[in-house]
C-alpha cells in the first residue's frame, strides 16, 4: 500500500480499533449489570466500581508487578462493592436506584483518596496479542493490537447467553428478576440469589475498570472514566438485556466513542463533544423508539424497578 | 422540631407512656425525621473517623478542622453558605419531582444547561442597564434547566422512558452541548488554556449581600426552597402532586391532569437547577467554562435524599453539606488529607441516610404505646 492511500481510511481504521479498545470496559460492565439487573436489581454504582477497579488493579499492579494480579483485585474489589450494594438494598424499603447513585459517589471518591499516590508511579501493563503482523501499515497494526481481556469479555457474552437459557443458575437469576414470589415459592433466598447476582456483576465491572488503568488508556488518573459505567448501565437497556445483543451494543459503543479522537486526527474538529455524547443521544434515541406508556420495554425482567 | 424535642419525646417514652399518649402518636413521625437522619450522619461520621484512623490521622482532629473549616470562623461560615446556595437549588431538582415519585438525577445536567442559557442571553444583551441583563439571566436559566428536566418528564408521561436513566443520560449530553459551544461557537479567542465564553461584564455580576461575602445566590435558594415548600404543603397543585406521587391511578380516577403535574413539576425542578447554574455564572465564575461541572447537581441529590425530600429541611441539610466540601480545604493544608476526602465522607454519609431508611416505624419508643 502506498504512503499516501491510507489518508481516507485512517477513520474507520481507528474507529475499528476504538471499537475494540474503547468497547472493552463497556463490555465487562454491561455484561456483569446484564446478570444483576436479570435478577431483578438494578445497580447505578457500576461507574463507581469501574473506578475503583481501575485504581486497585494499577496499585496491585505497581506494588507486585504483576497486572494480572492487578485483575484479580480490581474484581475483588468490584465483587466486595456488589457485596455492600446489594446488602443495603436487602434491608426493607431502601431504593436501589438511590444506593447505586451512593455507591458511584462512594466509590469514586475512593478511589481518589486512596489512588493520590498511584498518579505519579508506572506500573506494569497488561500484555497485548499482534493481530496485525501481516500488514506494514502502522494504523493496521495499531487497531489490531487486541488486549486478552476482550477476547475474555467476547467470548464470555455467549457463554452467559447460554448459561441465562440452560442452567440452574441461570435459570435462578431470571426466576427471581421475573418473579420473586416464584422463587421464594420453590424455597430460594430472592435476597442471596441478588446478592451473588451483583457480586458477580460488581466483579465484571472491576475487571473492566482494571482495562481502563493497565492497558487503555494504560495509567491512573482522576479523568479516567468519563461516564462509562454510567453508559454500560444504560447500554445494558439498550441491549434487552441480552449478553449477545450487550457484546454488539459495546462494540458500537466503542466505535461511536472512537469517531471524535478519529476525525480530530484528520483535522474535523468542530464536533468532537458531540460524538464524545454520541453513547449518550443513542441510549436516549433507542429508549425513546422502544419504549411505550402502554408497555414495558421487551425483555426487561419485571422485578426492575426501573421498568415497572 | 428541634433536638430538644426529640428528648423530651424521649423522656416521656421511658418514664411516663401514659401520661400524654396522644403526644408521641403526633409528633412520632417527625420526631423519626429528625433523629433517624441525625443519627446516621454521626454513624457516617463516626465510620469516616475510623476511615482516616486508618492513614494514621487523629480523628478528634478532623472533627476538630472540619468544624473549623465548616462553620469556626465567619469566614468559613461564608464559605459555607456560598456553597450551600447552588446545593439548595439542585437539591430542589430531586425534592420537588420526588413528591410525584419520580426519582430525577439530573440536576447537573439542568444546572449546565441553565448556565449556558444565562449566559447566552446575557451577551447578547450586553450593554442594556444591568438590572435588565441579570432578569433576563434569571429567566433563561429557570426556562433552560426547566425545559432540559422537563424533557426527561415528558419522555416518561408519553413514551414511558424511565425518568431516572434519561435525566441522567441528559447530564452528559448536557455537558457535551456546553463542552462543544464552550470550544467551538461561543468561545472567547482571549481564552487559551482554558476554553471559556466571553465574559458576562462585571457590571452584571448579582453581587455579595450586603457586609457579607455570601453572593446573592443564597437568597435564591431560601426562596426557592420556601416558595417550593408552600407549593407543596399549603397548595391544592401541591396536594394533587402529592397525591398523584402517593397513588397514581387514585389521581386518575378524580381526575387530576397527571401529564400536566408531572410537565410542571419536572418544570420548576430543572428551573431551580438552572438557577444555580445562572448563580454560578453571575455570582462566581463571570462566564461560562467546564468548571461549572463541579458535582453541584450530584450532591444535591445527597441534599435531597437527607432531607427526605422535604423542601424546607433542605436548607439546613444544604448548609451542613455545604460546610463539609467548605472544610475540605483545611483538611487538605492541616491534616494533608486528600482533596477526594469529602467525596468519600459524601459517600458515606449517602450510604447511612439510604440504610437508615429501613429504620422508619421500627424504633419502639416512637411508636406510641398503646
Amino acid at each position: 500500500m502506498a504512503d499516501g492511500s491510507i489518508g481516507l481510511w485512517t477513520v474507520p481504521l481507528a474507529v475499528l480499533g476504538g471499537a475494540i479498545r474503547v468497547s472493552t470496559p463497556f463490555l465487562f460492565v454491561s455484561l456483569g449489570e446484564c446478570i444483576t439487573e436479570r435478577s431483578g436489581r438494578i445497580n447505578l454504582g457500576l461507574e463507581g466500581t469501574l473506578v475503583m477497579g481501575a485504581m486497585s488493579a494499577y496499585g496491585i499492579s505497581y506494588v507486585t508487578g504483576s497486572p494480572w494480579l492487578g485483575v484479580l483485585a480490581a474484581g475483588i474489589t468490584g465483587a466486595l462493592l456488589g457485596a455492600l450494594h446489594a446488602g443495603i438494598c436487602s434491608l426493607p424499603r431502601v431504593n436501589d436506584v438511590a444506593v447505586g447513585i451512593a455507591l458511584m459517589l462512594f466509590g469514586t471518591g475512593l478511589a481518589f483518596y486512596l489512588g493520590k499516590p498511584l498518579i505519579e508511579p508506572t506500573a506494569p501493563r497488561l500484555p497485548a496479542i499482534d493481530f496485525g503482523w501481516w500488514s506494514d501499515v502502522p494504523q493496521v497494526r495499531a487497531a489490531l493490537r487486541v488486549n486478552v481481556l476482550f477476547l475474555i469479555g467476547v467470548a464470555l457474552a455467549p457463554i452467559l447467553y447460554w448459561a441465562f437459557r440452560t442452567t440452574r443458575w441461570g435459570l435462578l437469576i431470571r426466576t427471581a428478576g421475573e418473579s420473586s414470589d416464584a422463587a421464594r415459592a420453590m424455597g430460594h433466598s430472592v435476597l442471596l440469589i441478588r446478592l451473588r447476582a451483583t457480586m458477580v456483576g460488581g466483579f465484571l465491572a472491576g475487571i473492566g475498570g482494571s482495562f481502563l488503568s493497565l492497558f487503555y488508556p494504560g495509567s491512573w488518573n482522576e479523568g479516567l472514566s468519563s461516564g462509562q459505567g454510567i453508559t454500560a448501565v444504560a447500554l445494558v437497556i439498550f441491549a434487552r438485556w441480552d449478553p449477545l445483543l450487550c457484546l454488539w451494543a459495546s462494540l458500537a459503543f466503542g466505535g461511536a466513542a472512537a469517531l471524535g479522537p478519529a476525525l480530530q486526527s484528520v483535522g474535523v474538529t468542530s464536533g468532537y463533544h458531540l460524538f464524545n455524547a454520541a453513547p449518550y443521544i443513542l441510549t436516549l434515541a433507542i429508549m425513546i423508539i422502544t419504549c411505550s406508556p402502554k408497555r414495558t420495554l421487551t425483555g426487561a425482567p419485571a422485578e426492575l424497578s426501573i421498568t415497572r | 422540631m428541634t433536638s430538644e424535642a426529640a428528648d423530651s419525646a424521649e423522656a416521656a417514652g421511658a418514664i411516663a407512656p401514659a401520661a400524654d399518649p396522644g403526644f408521641l402518636q403526633r409528633y412520632g413521625g417527625t420526631i423519626e425525621y429528625v433523629l433517624i437522619p441525625g443519627a446516621a450522619l454521626v454513624g457516617a461520621l463516626a465510620v469516616f473517623g475510623i476511615f482516616v484512623m486508618l492513614f494514621g490521622k487523629n480523628p478528634l482532629d478532623l472533627y476538630f478542622y472540619m468544624y473549623q473549616g465548616a462553620f469556626g470562623t465567619w469566614f468559613s461560615w461564608q464559605n459555607t453558605l456560598t456553597r450551600a446556595a447552588p446545593l439548595i437549588l439542585t437539591a430542589l431538582c430531586t425534592a420537588l419531582p420526588a413528591q410525584l415519585g419520580m426519582v430525577i438525577i439530573g440536576g447537573e445536567g439542568a444546572l449546565l444547561i441553565g448556565a449556558l442559557s444565562a449566559t447566552s442571553i446575557a451577551l447578547a444583551l450586553q450593554g442594556m442597564p444591568p438590572l435588565v441583563v441579570q432578569i433576563a439571566m434569571v429567566i433563561a436559566g429557570v426556562v433552560g434547566g426547566g425545559l432540559w428536566i422537563m424533557l426527561s418528564g415528558a419522555l416518561r408521561q408519553y413514551r414511558g422512558v424511565n425518568e431516572t436513566i434519561s435525566s441522567l443520560l441528559l447530564v452528559y449530553i448536557g455537558l457535551a452541548i456546553l463542552n462543544h459551544l464552550v470550544e467551538g461557537a461561543m468561545r472567547d479567542p482571549a481564552s487559551l488554556n482554558k476554553p471559556s465564553t466571553r465574559e458576562i461584564g462585571a457590571a452584571n455580576m448579582i453581587g455579595s449581600i450586603p457586609g457579607t461575602d455570601v453572593h446573592w445566590g443564597l437568597v435564591f435558594g431560601l426562596i426557592a426552597a420556601i416558595a417550593s415548600y408552600i407549593l407543596i404543603y399549603h397548595t391544592v397543585f401541591g396536594f394533587a402532586a402529592r397525591v398523584a406521587g402517593g397513588n397514581i391511578r387514585a389521581a386518575k380516577i378524580v381526575g387530576l391532569g397527571v401529564s400536566k403535574l408531572i410537565l410542571t413539576v419536572c418544570f420548576l425542578a430543572g428551573g431551580a437547577a438552572g438557577l444555580a447554574g445562572m448563580v454560578e455564572v453571575a455570582a462566581v465564575q463571570g462566564r461560562t467554562n467546564a468548571n461549572l461541572a463541579a458535582g453541584y447537581g450530584f450532591t444535591g441529590i445527597l441534599v435531597a435524599f437527607l432531607a427526605r425530600q422535604n423542601p424546607l429541611a433542605i436548607i439546613p441539610v444544604a448548609i451542613l453539606l455545604g460546610g463539609i466540601s467548605a472544610s475540605g480545604g483545611l483538611l487538605q493544608r492541616r491534616l494533608g488529607l486528600p482533596d477526594a476526602s469529602v467525596l468519600v465522607l459524601q459517600g458515606i454519609i449517602f450510604v447511612f441516610v439510604l440504610a437508615s431508611d429501613a429504620l422508619y416505624g421500627r424504633i419502639g419508643f416512637l411508636k406510641g404505646k398503646s
